[in-house]
């Protein structure tokens, strides 16, 4: 058995290296397409202004794709190093799906990162403009890889468990690159990630707007921005991936455990505004309830039931019971009895064997666990609600929160009186940090509404962890400790004194701090 | 299409390919940023350095990410055994490697000699250290490592970060540091002129002669004083993979594989030819001829510990058995067709366009451009 600490230091530290790598990567996804979208009009017109918007958004993007790239081989080395039990029980499945994203994703974006910096002498226009392009197409596609993975941990298709190997082997590739689960997650992280990219550009574009400066250069961005990001907070809201919510049980338990479900109601079910969740007396104080809409928004019917937790806890215990079986003819098959009843039940029961797997977290013994360690391990298939069903309503708070700013920076937009309001510049400035909240806490559901389990149903994370000593954990958690609050700190002093250069930062002699009136206060000086 | 032995032998192929690649790429990445502070003496300088492999680092790097994955994808139970046995290394070749993306970027960003002369030396780290552990680490890939596998083929690491520093292994260290270096200071005099080629041109000459002399001194050590595990009985080459159902000892010779297939040979006969010829060529100012060869050369060394380890991927010195081979070790039989599926179709296309990339960006980086491009360029 493995201490509870090296799992519960490994989870700690890959959650926050998980959670600061997401700080880089929406920015990426985002602002890869908006600055193919400035360039594609820059060439359509030939407008000198679309060139600079793209060159000095450009530059932004490039201080924090610096720090995508090196946080990003933290996770890749993760698998290995940390969860090496994990890497062999699933790899046959999960490492296929990485090695298609360095394959197909990393290599498209790590070229033509390089030629969209370097390549602009040396290059046609629309040879530039198609390096853009591929830019966008790789980090997008490095997302659509990364989520089918993910996915996969969620609600785990197109594998079985194979005694010979005692691991989990792939029987359909169709199966996990098509899981329904892939598709909603995709729309909706690369949706979020346009939205950060959009605020980003809207909320810096108002602050030169209420200064002032560049108005031209500003006004141009900020259109581009409300047009890209109100069409993405729309596919963000409107294709939430709470519908992916219902297929396979751990799902169904997180979705429960979002809403504070305890109980399963009578199709379609209320949805829970707010309240608040008692995990032991196992029902929601002081809730607010809203009739029909969680039934709504999570089955797509009036009809389908949305499960309540305490009949999915009943639920559980019946797969642990089956697992407990799993497992005792996974034992017999392993110490050389390959009879056919042995088998047969083996093959009967092999499903559930991740419900057997729960018990290891007690006991050796899984066949012959006590019925107080059954139902310890049925109680474990419940996720902790309170943080889930708090967090869960932050991100929706953000997100109809940018909705609001987005609707009115395009209304005001298209009414050409945008830089005239100065309340919802003001706005657009304070609304930069909504999209990582969101971002964050989305990916908080998506991961501690997991456990506990990494593999849902299929393999516990108190498993999933290398033999490796809670020294060793302290020895990497204070390395990532120091050079990521010092990396950090660096990068967001280069990106707020880009932020404050501005256009100007590129030098061509036509913006703010170029100008003679201007010159004493550049900062830059 | 092909059954499961001879996919488990392609894979070796193609893994083999793949760590080619990241070696003849990033090596020479590596090699210049250990390089540069050394052999740019003012900040011009450095930033010529810098820009030649400015916009295709990043693309390089990719060989490494997909080495990781190759191995994560196909060889499941390597990966999971190397990296969380050498938990320590990997996280010094991690944590160095953060240098890299943020000192390219971030250098040239701020015009303050103190900041700049940082990120310098944080290149440098980025660019020596990596390369010093993955030498000791494929010098502990020949004497072996200390781990065992248990009944659910849970691995299990009986060594410590310290015991990977043995003789043998750090002389591995220092050839995998001097081959960056050696390739570097190649890659270099291509893409420099002036005071900077002349001083990558020597290096390249001096670093290649000593390289191929550590060489030969390294090979001679396998063969004389390293045991060889061999496999006395195994499940067979077309099994399930699992470890524990072969039986093995170190009564085995490096040169078993080369001796059934003499045309393996020519793998050490190019690195002990090809690297002298390279130092040679760029001595001479020949300066592409001589990347080739280094290139040839370096490869050829790969080739060599790949074909005197094969069968083997992981040798356990304390469980025999526990070794990881391409019999028991790889990923299964579905596997191995899609990803050689997604590979035959997805890697043509990444050398298409990096081959183009380099065609755009090619040509002798100047003095004259840096000043010119103060704001744009690294």
């Amino acid at each position: 058995m493995i201490g509870d600490e090296v799992v519960n230091l490994s989870r700690l530290q890959f959650g926050l290296t998980a959670l600061y790598h997401f700080l880089f990567v929406p920015l990426t996804l985002g602002l890869t397409f908006l600055l193919a979208i400035m360039e594609s009009v820059y060439v359509m017109t030939g407008k000198q202004v679309y060139k600079d918007m793209t060159r000095f958004w450009g530059k932004l993007f490039g201080i924090n794709f610096a720090m995508g790239v090196t946080t990003g081989i933290t996770l890749e080395f993760q698998f290995g190093t940390n969860w090496s039990y994990y890497s062999h029980y699933v790899g046959d499945i999960f490492g296929p799906i990485l090695a298609s994203e360095g394959l197909m994703s990393f290599f498209l974006e790590s070229t033509f990162v390089g030629l969209f910096f370097f390549g602009w002498d040396r290059m046609s226009r629309v040879q530039h403009l198609s390096v853009t392009w591929l830019l966008a197409l790789g980090t997008n596609t490095s997302a659509l890889w990364i989520l089918i993975a993910n996915a996969w941990m969620q609600h785990p298709v197109g594998t079985e468990f194979n005694y010979q190997t005692l691991r989990m082997e792939l029987t359909s590739f169709a199966d996990v690159f098509f899981n329904p689960v892939a598709q909603v997650k995709f729309v909706h992280t690369v949706a979020a990630g346009y939205v950060t990219g959009a605020m980003f550009v809207l909320g810096i574009s108002s602050w030169y707007l209420l200064k002032g400066r560049d108005i031209g250069f500003a006004r141009r961005s900020f259109s581009i921005a409300a047009a890209f990001g109100l069409a993405s907070i729309l596919s963000v809201i409107v294709l939430g991936d709470e519908s992916g919510y219902t297929d396979g049980e751990v799902q169904k338990v997180k979705l429960a455990a979002i809403e504070a479900a305890w109980e399963t109601e009578k199709p379609p079910a209320a949805f829970t505004l707010i309240g608040f969740p008692d995990q032991d007396k196992q029902e929601t104080r002081f809730a607010l309830r809203i009739p029909y809409v969680l039934g709504l928004i999570a089955t797509r019917s009036v009809d389908e039931e949305v499960k309540g937790l305490k009949e999915l806890r009943q639920s559980s215990l019946a797969h642990i019971r089956s697992g407990q079986t799993a497992y005792w003819a996974l034992e017999k098959i392993r110490a050389g009895d390959l009879s056919a009843p042995v088998r047969a039940e083996f093959e009967a029961h092999k499903a559930d064997l991740g419900f057997g797997l729960l018990l290891r977290k007690y006991t050796d013994n899984v066949a012959g666990a006590s019925e107080e360690l059954v139902q310890k391990a049925a109680a474990d298939t419940i996720p902790c609600v309170g943080p889930l069903f708090w967090t869960f309503r932050v991100m929706v708070a953000c997100g109809f929160t940018l909705l609001f700013v987005f609707v009115m920076a395009f209304y005001f937009c298209a009414t050409r009186v945008a830089d005239r309001k100065r309340w919802l510049l003001k706005l657009a400035v304070w609304s930069i940090p909504l999209p990582w909240i969101a971002a964050e806490t989305g990916w908080f559901v998506a991961e501690y509404g997991r456990q506990p389990w990494t593999i849902s149903g299929v393999l516990p994370t108190h498993l999933s962890t290398s033999s490796i000593s809670a020294g060793d954990l302290w020895f990497s958690i204070a390395g990532f400790a120091f050079f990521y609050t010092a990396l950090l700190v660096i990068e967001l002093y280069l990106m707020l004194k880009y932020v404050k250069l501005g256009p100007s930062s590129l030098y061509t002699g036509r913006y703010h701090f170029e100008q003679p009136a201007a010159a004493l206060s550049n900062p830059a000086a | 299409m092909f059954d499961y032995e001879t996919m488990r032998v392609i894979w070796w192929v193609i893994t083999g390919a793949v760590a080619t690649g990241f070696v003849l790429t990033v090596g020479f990445d590596f090699g210049i940023g250990a390089l540069l502070p050394f052999v740019g003496r003012n900040d011009v300088e450095r930033r010529v350095v810098i820009n030649t492999i400015g916009p295709t680092w990043d693309g390089n790097q990719v060989w490494l990410i997909l080495l990781g994955g190759a191995i994560f994808a196909v060889w499941p139970a390597v990966y999971a055994t190397l990296f969380s046995g050498l938990y320590i290394a990997m996280l010094l070749v991690l944590f160095t490697l953060f240098f890299r993306p943020v000192g390219f970027d971030y250098r040239s960003k701020l015009d303050c000699p103190k900041w700049r002369n940082a990120w310098d030396w944080g290149l440098f780290i980025g660019g020596a250290v990596p390369p010093i552990l993955m030498g000791v680490l494929v010098g502990n890939l020949l004497v072996g490592l200390p781990f065992h596998l248990d009944g659910s083929l849970r691995s299990f690491y009986d060594g410590s970060f310290f015991g990977l520093l043995m003789p043998f292994p750090l002389l591995c260290g220092v050839i995998g540091v001097l081959a960056c270096v050696f390739h570097g200071a190649v890659y270099l005099s291509c893409r420099t002129e002036g005071a900077i080629e002349r001083r990558a041109r020597r290096i390249a000459l001096i670093g290649g002669l000593v390289l191929v002399a550590l060489i030969v001194l390294a090979a001679a050590w396998v063969i004389l004083g390293i045991p060889r595990p061999e496999i006395l009985s195994m499940a067979g080459p077309g099994a399930p993979s699992n470890p524990m159902a072969k039986t093995v000892d170190f009564s085995g010779s490096w040169l078993v594989n080369f001796q059934a297939h003499p045309r393996m040979f020519a793998a050490p006969a190019l690195a002990v030819l090809g690297v002298p010829a390279a130092a040679l060529l760029a001595g001479s100012g020949r300066a592409v001829a001589a990347f080739a060869a280094s290139s040839v050369g370096i490869g050829g060394l790969l080739w060599t510990v790949g074909f005197g380890l094969f069968p083997f991927m992981l040798i356990s010195t304390t469980d025999p058995r526990s070794s990881l081979t391409i019999w028991d070790a790889s990923a299964s039989h579905l596997n191995l067709q899609w990803s050689l599926a997604i590979t035959l179709v997805f890697l043509p296309i990444v050398l298409l366009y990096t081959q183009w990339a380099y065609r755009v960006i090619w040509g002798k980086v100047t003095e004259a451009e840096i000043v010119k491009g103060d704001h744009t360029l690294y």
